[in-house]
């Protein structure tokens, strides 16, 4: 079984040995330690694995980012004193204070403006939106005055600003709460945009959003913040950051291209191994982390191996990140495909709020272990 | 401090006497400012002999009316130079504009280009208020801006001609323009309001005492984003000198057409306000510098509307004469214009002679004719690649590579 799907309660043990071994143990000796084949728990320890939710990953992040850069501040809707909405940014105020930590009013366009100002006067603003969805009331501010502007001035005016927050639905909040921006934002010149899926994805996109000197936009997933994942002695340091543009391969088989990214990858982790239990087959997963600019590279390297391949992601259907994968596939990689792509996605519906309902919206790993077996004709 | 009754005492008696000096004055109360560019007064005894030796000026008592806030000082302290730079700013400002207008008449400006013809005293007022250490943010009418900020008229009209040595390297269009200091030249009717208190918030944050003039226009007011931006700028006392430039039309529609309150200076609501007569540069700059002071003293921002008028339509598309009348632009332009107000104080005062005068006039325009002619002989950008996909992002921290219309085209960094 893969590590990414242990259950929390053994890693949550993992990483209370790990906690306990002496700190002096040398990183060098423990990497030394590491054999191929060996069960990956083993490794976890000997390196120094620690379990970290991905809450507390983003919060390291900002924690490490606002320690080693007197220009980087956080503001956003309850960002200090309530600790964040989502608790992301726990105790950072009591640390850093509140000129870095700062609460705003609510009023996304103005503050999210406030944010682009100070980053076109050389401050390095880390703006969080309670939620994306919230952030529309501001899109104007992110598409016209962050992005564009160091194009619309010949390369002179450039803006260091990461705007970030959950994005995506969430349990039971209705359609005006549950909207996937991946396709929006990625869509958009002068952009980067990036949407982690585990805690070492949190931590280290986040981080190279904050350091990369162009407005990023980080989008989280608030069913994720909870979730716990190991996190290597690598990515615990201060100064670990995951470049943009590369995708990561989370499974690797040699039948079939999963293309996914932030909680379907989880879910595709699930469906993978599910379908290797039933059918024997072995699914590749690939977890996009990075939206724009995206990792056609890897997507069409696995494409070779696989010749299938299926995307899959919890937005809206139509224009939407799937829809860019299928089509970069067939650009890049008719030649390679032994069936027609497909794609698994949100339905085109406004979500709705009824547990039930909101389930036959999005994928689950039901529907992708699903399409999977009519794709490969099982 | 701000008591309703210490601000009665202090404006009634501007507008009583306004009242009683004219009938037609008091019948107009929406613009109770004046909007005379030639109302200051001199002791002529007091102008001294030497260029660089300050003397004072005088300013109408109606150039000012303020919301919350005592009046700035009615003197004002200028020397001959200071006056004949304002003058030659103002008369460069308008010759570019005007070689705009020829310019895209002759077809040789693309898309759209908005003229602050009639307008020149606001841009000009401020920049002889403030220092290049300081910030300026404006809308989409800002070439006026840009030359005062440090954009040479050859940079600036090579940008409207599409030149690759223009101000943004033709990437920006006459729209948007930035320089140092000058964060554009902004689309977006309202947005450049909240990024501007961003530029006051980064002062404040890094503790330099500057001032951030950001600019909007009558129209733009009424963008929920402006409201926005008060709130925080008063919430977080930032540096910030909102100023809504009311040329009374918003694209076609007025002032009163537009806003349930017309009195721009008053709609900061718990944010001090002053409006100035926009027409003198003068009192411009007197109102500046005073702002520029409040808010170096920490007292958070100021809502300054300047009295204006724009000669010319909202764009070059407009002839501008389908929403008021002929006349109306032709009293503005004969009774009211900076310039022309400028330049009979420097003459009544013994500032300079009128051949001086002439003379300025003359190397402006033959001044401007050459920038425009250097400009015109500007190569435009290569149509290549490399120029094509330049600055989307910062250099060196761009992707591997950019679409382009189809994979062929796809540009890579690393040839």
């Amino acid at each position: 079984m893969s590590r990414y799907l242990r259950p929390a309660a053994r890693l949550a043990a993992t990483a209370r040995t790990s906690a306990l071994r002496p700190a002096t143990a040398s990183p060098f000796l423990s990497r030394a330690a590491v054999i191929p084949g060996v069960q990956r728990r083993t490794y976890a320890d000997a390196s120094g694995v620690k379990e970290y939710t991905v809450r507390d990953a983003l919060n390291e992040a900002l924690a490490e980012e606002l320690e080693q850069n007197d220009k980087v501040f956080i503001l956003g809707e309850e960002v200090a004193q309530y600790n964040g909405a989502y608790k992301v940014t726990k105790n950072l105020l009591d640390r850093f204070g509140e000129k870095r930590v700062i609460d705003t009013p609510i009023t996304e366009s103005g503050f999210a403006g406030l944010a682009i100002g100070a980053a076109l006067s050389g401050l390095h603003p880390v703006c969080e939106f309670m939620t994306w969805n919230f952030a529309m009331q501001a899109i104007d501010q992110i598409v016209n005055s962050a992005a564009k502007t160091l194009y619309m001035s010949g390369g002179i005016q450039p803006c260091n600003i990461t705007f970030r927050g959950p994005n995506g639905f969430a349990a039971g909040v209705g359609a005006q709460h549950s909207q996937d921006f991946s396709a929006w934002y990625g869509s958009i010149p002068g952009l980067k945009v990036v949407s982690p899926w585990s805690a070492e994805d949190a931590k280290g996109l986040l981080k190279a959003a904050i350091r990369d000197p162009n407005p990023v936009v980080v989008l989280e997933n608030e069913l994720m913040y909870g979730q716990s994942f190991p996190m290597s002695a690598e990515a615990q340091k201060d100064d670990f950051v995951i470049p943009f543009g590369k995708a990561k391969i989370e499974r690797s088989g040699k039948d079939l291209t999963l293309v996914t990214l932030s909680r379907c990858v989880g879910q595709s982790l699930v469906a993978a191994e599910n379908l290797k239990k039933k059918y024997g087959v072995d699914v590749e997963v690939i977890n996009l982390r990075s939206i724009k600019p995206l990792d056609i590279e890897t997507i069409i390297k696995s494409l070779k191996k696989t010749h299938r391949l299926m995307a899959v992601e919890s937005g809206f259907p139509a224009f939407g990140v799937s829809a860019e994968i299928l089509a970069l596939t067939m650009e890049y990689g008719f030649d390679y495909l032994d069936a027609p792509a497909a794609r698994v996605t949100g339905a085109d519906v406004p979500t709705p709020y009824a547990q039930g309902l909101e389930e036959m919206s999005f994928p689950t790993e039901g529907t992708i272990e699903q399409q999977a077996v009519k794709l490969l004709r099982l | 401090m701000f008591s309703r009754a210490t601000r009665l005492t202090r404006t009634l008696p501007v507008r009583v006497a306004a009242a009683r000096a004219s009938p037609v004055t008091a019948s107009l109360a929406r613009r109770t400012v004046t909007t005379n560019a030639a109302s200051a007064q001199v002791d002529k005894s007091s102008v001294p002999q030497s260029e660089d030796e300050p003397f004072h000026v005088t300013l109408s008592d109606e150039s000012f009316e303020t919301y919350e806030l005592d009046p700035p000082p009615y003197q004002l302290e200028v020397t001959k130079k200071q006056l004949k730079q304002m003058y030659k700013d103002m008369v460069v400002v308008r010759q570019m504009e005007m070689a705009a207008d020829r310019l895209y008449k002759e077809k040789k400006i693309r898309g759209f280009c908005h003229l602050s013809t009639g307008q020149e005293a606001v841009a000009v007022g401020i920049e002889h208020a403030i220092n290049k250490s300081d910030d300026v943010i404006t809308s989409y009418r800002c070439h006026g801006f840009a030359y005062m900020r440090g954009g040479t008229v050859r940079s600036i009209i090579g940008e409207l001609l599409g030149r690759r040595e223009g101000i943004a390297y033709g990437k920006g269009g006459s729209m948007h323009m930035f320089a140092k200091g000058f964060y554009g030249g902004n689309g977006i009717v309202g947005a450049q309001v909240p990024v501007g208190a961003g530029l006051a918030f980064a002062q404040k944050y890094t503790g330099g005492k500057k001032a951030t003039i950001i600019l909007y226009g009558d129209g733009a007011s009424n963008q929920g984003q402006v409201f926005e931006a008060f709130n925080m700028a008063k919430l977080w006392k930032l540096p910030a000198l909102f100023g809504c430039e009311n040329n009374k039309y918003g694209m076609g529609t007025s002032a009163a057409r537009s806003s349930a309150l017309t009195d721009y200076y008053k709609r900061g609501q718990y944010i001090p306000g002053l409006k100035v007569n926009g027409m003198d540069v003068l009192a411009v700059k007197a109102a500046v510098q005073y702002g520029k002071q409040w808010t170096e003293e920490d007292n958070g921002p100021l809502v300054l509307e300047y009295v204006t008028y724009r000669y010319g339509g909202h764009s070059m598309s407009d002839p501008g004469t389908t929403y008021r009348t002929r006349e109306e632009i032709q009293r503005m332009r004969s009774t009211n214009d900076p310039i022309a107000g400028l330049k009979q104080h420097i003459l009544d005062w013994g500032v300079a002679q009128e051949d001086e005068l002439k003379n300025i006039d003359k190397e402006a325009r033959s001044f401007v004719n050459e920038e425009v002619a250097a400009a015109e002989a500007m190569a435009v950008p290569e149509a290549t690649p490399k120029i094509l996909y330049e600055d989307i992002y910062v250099r060196g921290s761009e992707p591997d590579f950019i679409r382009g219309r189809i994979l062929d085209e796809n540009y890579y960094f690393k040839q």
